[in-house]
Formats: C-alpha cells, structure tokens, sequence
C-alpha cells in the first residue's frame, strides 16, 4: 500500500470533512428545542427522533468504523470464523423488537436517561446503579478509542501520518458534541450512513468484476490461506460451538452499551423501534457484503503490513483516487458518529448515576446538561490519550474485556421489565461474579474471550461472556432465593 | 385500520422470531460448500440470505402487535 499524499484523494476527503463539521455546528439549530441546557435535550435529543433518524443514527452507531476495518480484516486473517458478525448482527434484532420497546415505556414514562436511571429505578439500590453505570463507562471508553483506530488507517492511507491530523478531527468532534449535543451525530449519521452505503455498493458491484467474480475471490482466499496454513473457508469442527456462542453473546451484549442505549431512549415511541428492528437489517446486509472484502484483498493479491489496511489498501489499488479519497471520507466520519455517541452515552452515565447521585443532588436540570457537556469532552480527550500514549493492543484487549463486562448488566437492566422476583443484592453478586469471574478466564486465556470446557470426552470452546452471563444468572438467582426479602419491597 | 388479531394468535405469531436463532445457531447445518450459488458457498449465500428472512419475519411480527406506544 503506497502512503504517501495523492492530493485528489486528499481534496475529496477534505471536502466531506468540512462539510460534516459545519453539519455538527449547524445540528444545534436542528429541529431546535426551546433549550438546549437540559439533558433531555443534549443527551437524547429530545427524545424526538421518528423512524429514518432513529435508523440513520442507531445504524451509523452500532455499525462503526472500527467494524469496517476490523471485521474485513478479521475475515483475511482468519476467514469463515470472522464472519460470526453477521449472525450476530442479524440475531440482535429479534431481541431489539422484543425487548427495546418495553425499556424505552419505561424510561420515557420516568425521565430516566441512562441504564443506571432504568436501574435505580427499578431496584432502589444505588449500589447496583452505581455498578451498572461504572460498567458501561469502562466498556465504552476502550471502545471509543478503537473508533480512533479506525479512522488512523483511513488517515494513514490518504497519507497523513502521526497523531496531528487524528488529533485535529477529534477535538473538532469534540467541539461540535459539545455545542449540538445527540443531534450532532444525529445528523451527521445521514450523510456517514449515505456514503458507506454507495462505497459498499460501489465495492462489491465493481471489485469482483476486476478480480475475475465471486467464484474466483472465493478460490483465492481459499489457495492463500491453504499457502499459509491458517484460515479457512469454512469452520472446523471445533470452531463451531465458539462461533454460535460469539455470535449469541454479542447479540445480547450489543443493545446494553451506553451507546446503543441513548440511540434507543433518543427515539419518540416504541413502535420507531420497532419499525426499525425490521428496517436495521439493511445494514447487516451490508455489513456481511464489507466483510468480503477481506477475500478480495487475497483475490488482488494485497501485501499488506498489518491485516487492518486490507480496506484502505483495496480502495487504493483499484479505484482512482477520487473515489478512494471518497471512501476513507466514508470511514473516518464513519469513526465520527459513534464515538460522539458513545462520549455521550459515557457523559449521561456520569451526571445521572454519579454527579446527581453522589456530587450534587440538588442539581438543577440546566447543571445537568452543563456537567454532561463537560464530561463528554474529558471522556474525548482521554480516549484520545489512550491511543496517543498507549499501545493499540492495550485498547484492543480492554475493548473485547468491555463486551463481556457489558453482558454482566444485562440480568440487572432486562430482567426487571418481566418479573419483580429479583432484588438488588442478588443481582449485584450475579454481576460480580460475572465480572470478575469472566475477566479472570480472559486473563488467564491470555487475553483471548474463548474458554475451553468439557463433559466427559467432548470439549467445546465458548465465549467466555456468554459463560460468564450463565454464572451471573444463577448466582443472582440462587442468591435471591436463599436470601429472604428483609424488607417488602424497597421500590416506591 | 384496525388489523388486531385475536389474542392467542398474537402470541403464536411472536414465536416466528425463534426461527432465525435455530437458523444461524445450529452451525453444523450450514458449514458447507455446496450448493453454491452465484459463486458464494452455501456457508456465505446462506447466512446473507438470513438477513432479508429475518427482516421479513419480524415485519410480520410487527403487523399483529399494537401500536399504539
């Protein structure tokens, strides 16, 4: 991959960058409340978004642009296992239908805003709010920093080196969610959303064409990975229970991060949520179309020095740079939507459930706004910090702990909406448990989220959050159980 | 406008949403070559084929329920 400057590349990207910054500022008069300096209003938009925001926002979210390089160069690595994204992408919906409606009524009917909100409320324990909400900070600030990854190989493909230009776009980010708050990303989105879907299209329609067509991308990937003696076309046998159990475990872990949440709470009705759960699968199918991409980097006969440059590189080698600067546009402002989203949905959690809860009680809801405004520019700048100064593989390895650790919330944020069994004590032990238990066998599987168990001769390999999920739950359980209510219901 | 279908349907209906998990979880079913199609082996055009069936599944989920929130 050449990295040096090609000036129509770098003109196109400047272009669309210019044009999303001036979108951010201008998100502050968009569908313009009567204030801005109220949490509602900063953190949720409102709470007025209908069914197209709703998808462009939670699509440009959820799908980001760390997914785009990642899951492409996963699949070039390793080949059919790193195609479990899209099982996972399609099965999370069922679950968003079911189950976001219901804790969307409840938030709405109580002017909760976070996890944690939805949590207290329930439990009465702030104990286990302060539990939840710590959790989904930890599991999102890796996960912001990895959206800085993603836009670094774009960069890094246009040319541009070093940290100054990644620097640059963040505080710009950082400046315009400040301002504009959810509406920023909310709009933002449409146009991120557009161009990743005409640079998919654009890929897949014309890349096989010059690589000989499908058959031929496929035979390829399967001759270079039999070449290098890892990867393969199809599971083996022993892959099969890791990858059913990776897609399963991210499905349920997907729609509890902060992130997704705020995309969930920011919508005006249960019924744009599900309306969406039918229409979000466009961008699975797009999704499972990009991973693909990691074959045709075996079938143009990419050397590549890091796997995360098979995008960028294959952009690069057979389109002109006009389009290839379109496409690295496409991906850092793909990097743009979900990490302000996620600064927001870490800076909510931190003025609801620690600042209101701890700090000041009393409050006032334009104080709220103004101490989530603030939070979401330290919760920037310290991803920012964490990929200046540290190793990438330290954000990696913290970013993969993040989906099991967000798992371990969900028995507390779920299981409320269906039964009133549960108290918080017995919840908090299930999380614990959960938490530590699982990030104990990540740690001891040297950094890898699978874990091997056996039942007489047979042995399966499992996603250790899913198998952490199962301890949580019947640890909650029994502890419920075996401790009898000491009050009669703590809730008012 | 009134499509409400009577209750126990409703929730007969709801069960549609089981099908993509038995689909895609049940992994020995579709880890295979042939038949291929278009040039994608069936552990490709399989699971991509899931995503429109899924969409189409809830969508019918979607018609019984209210919506009236």
């Amino acid at each position: 991959m050449t990295t040096s400057i090609d000036m129509t590349a770098l003109a196109v990207f400047i272009f669309f960058f210019a044009l999303v910054t001036v979108l951010g500022f201008v998100a502050s008069r968009w569908r313009k409340p009567k204030t801005l300096a109220h949490i509602d209003e900063w953190g949720l938009g409102g709470r007025s978004f209908g069914t197209w925001i709703t998808w462009f926002l939670v699509g440009g979210d959820f799908y980001t642009a760390y997914t785009v390089i990642a899951v492409p160069a996963l699949v070039y690595t390793v080949g059919a296992y790193g195609f479990f994204a899209l099982p996972y992408t399609i099965i999370v919906y069922p679950l968003v239908f079911l189950v976001m409606p219901l804790l969307w009524k409840r938030a709405k009917d109580h002017g909760y805003v976070t996890a944690g909100d939805v949590v207290h409320g329930q439990y009465g324990s702030r104990a286990l709010e302060l539990t939840v909400a710590v959790t989904g900070v930890i599991a999102t600030m890796p996960y912001i920093a990895l959206q800085l990854v993603g836009m670094t190989a774009a960069l890094k493909a246009l040319g541009l080196h070093g940290e100054i230009p990644l620097a640059i776009a963040f505080i710009v980010l950082a400046v315009y969610t400040y301002s504009a708050g959810l509406r920023a990303p909310a709009l933002i989105a449409f146009v991120k959303d557009i161009m990743i879907y005409i640079v998919v299209i654009a890929a897949v329609a014309l890349i096989p064409s010059k690589l000989g067509g499908y058959a031929n991308v496929f035979a390829s990937a399967d001759a270079a990975f039999q070449a290098k003696g890892s990867g393969n076309l199809l599971l083996g046998g022993n892959q099969y229970v890791a990858y059913a159990t990776l897609a399963l475990g991210s499905a349920l872990a997907a729609f509890m991060y902060p992130h997704t949440l705020t995309g969930i709470f920011a919508s005006n009705s249960g019924d744009t949520i599900r309306k969406n759960a039918v229409l979000l699968p466009a961008y699975t199918l797009l999704l499972g179309l990009l991973a693909l991409l990691g074959y045709m980097g075996h079938a143009a006969g990419l050397k590549l020095e890091s796997a995360n440059d098979v995008v960028p590189a294959l952009f690069q080698s057979l389109f002109p740079s006009w389009f290839a600067g379109f496409a690295f546009a496409a991906i850092a402002i793909g990097a743009l939507v979900p990490a302000a989203v996620m600064s927001i949905g870490a800076a909510n959690l931190f003025t609801r459930n620690f600042w209101k809860a701890y700090v000041n009680p009393q409050v006032t809801d334009e104080g709220e706004a103004k101490v989530a405004k603030i939070t979401s520019l330290l919760v920037k700048v310290g991803a920012l910090l964490v990929i200046v100064l540290l190793p990438t593989q330290f954000a990696l390895d913290l970013q993969l702990l993040g989906g099991i650790w967000i798992l371990q919330t969900l028995p507390a944020l779920v299981f409320g909406l269906y039964t009133n069994w549960f108290r918080a004590p017995a919840l908090l032990a299930g999380w614990f448990v959960g938490f530590f238990g699982g990030t104990y066998l990540v740690w001891d599987a040297n950094w890898k989220p699978l874990h091997v168990i056996g039942f007489g001769e047979n042995q399966f390999t499992i996603y250790t959050g899913l198998l952490a999920l199962a301890a949580n739950i019947a640890v909650a359980c029994i502890i419920n159980a075996l401790v009898p209510a000491r009050t009669a219901i703590a809730r008012a | 406008m009134s499509r409400q279908l009577s209750k126990p349907w409703v929730k007969a209906i709801r069960w549609l949403l089981i099908l993509p998990y038995i689909g895609l979880l049940w992994v020995p079913f579709y880890n295979r070559v042939e038949p291929v199609l278009f040039g994608f082996p069936f552990f490709y055009w399989y699971q991509l084929a899931w995503v429109p069936l899924t969409a189409f599944l809830t969508w019918i989920v979607y018609r019984s329920v209210r919506h009236d929130d």
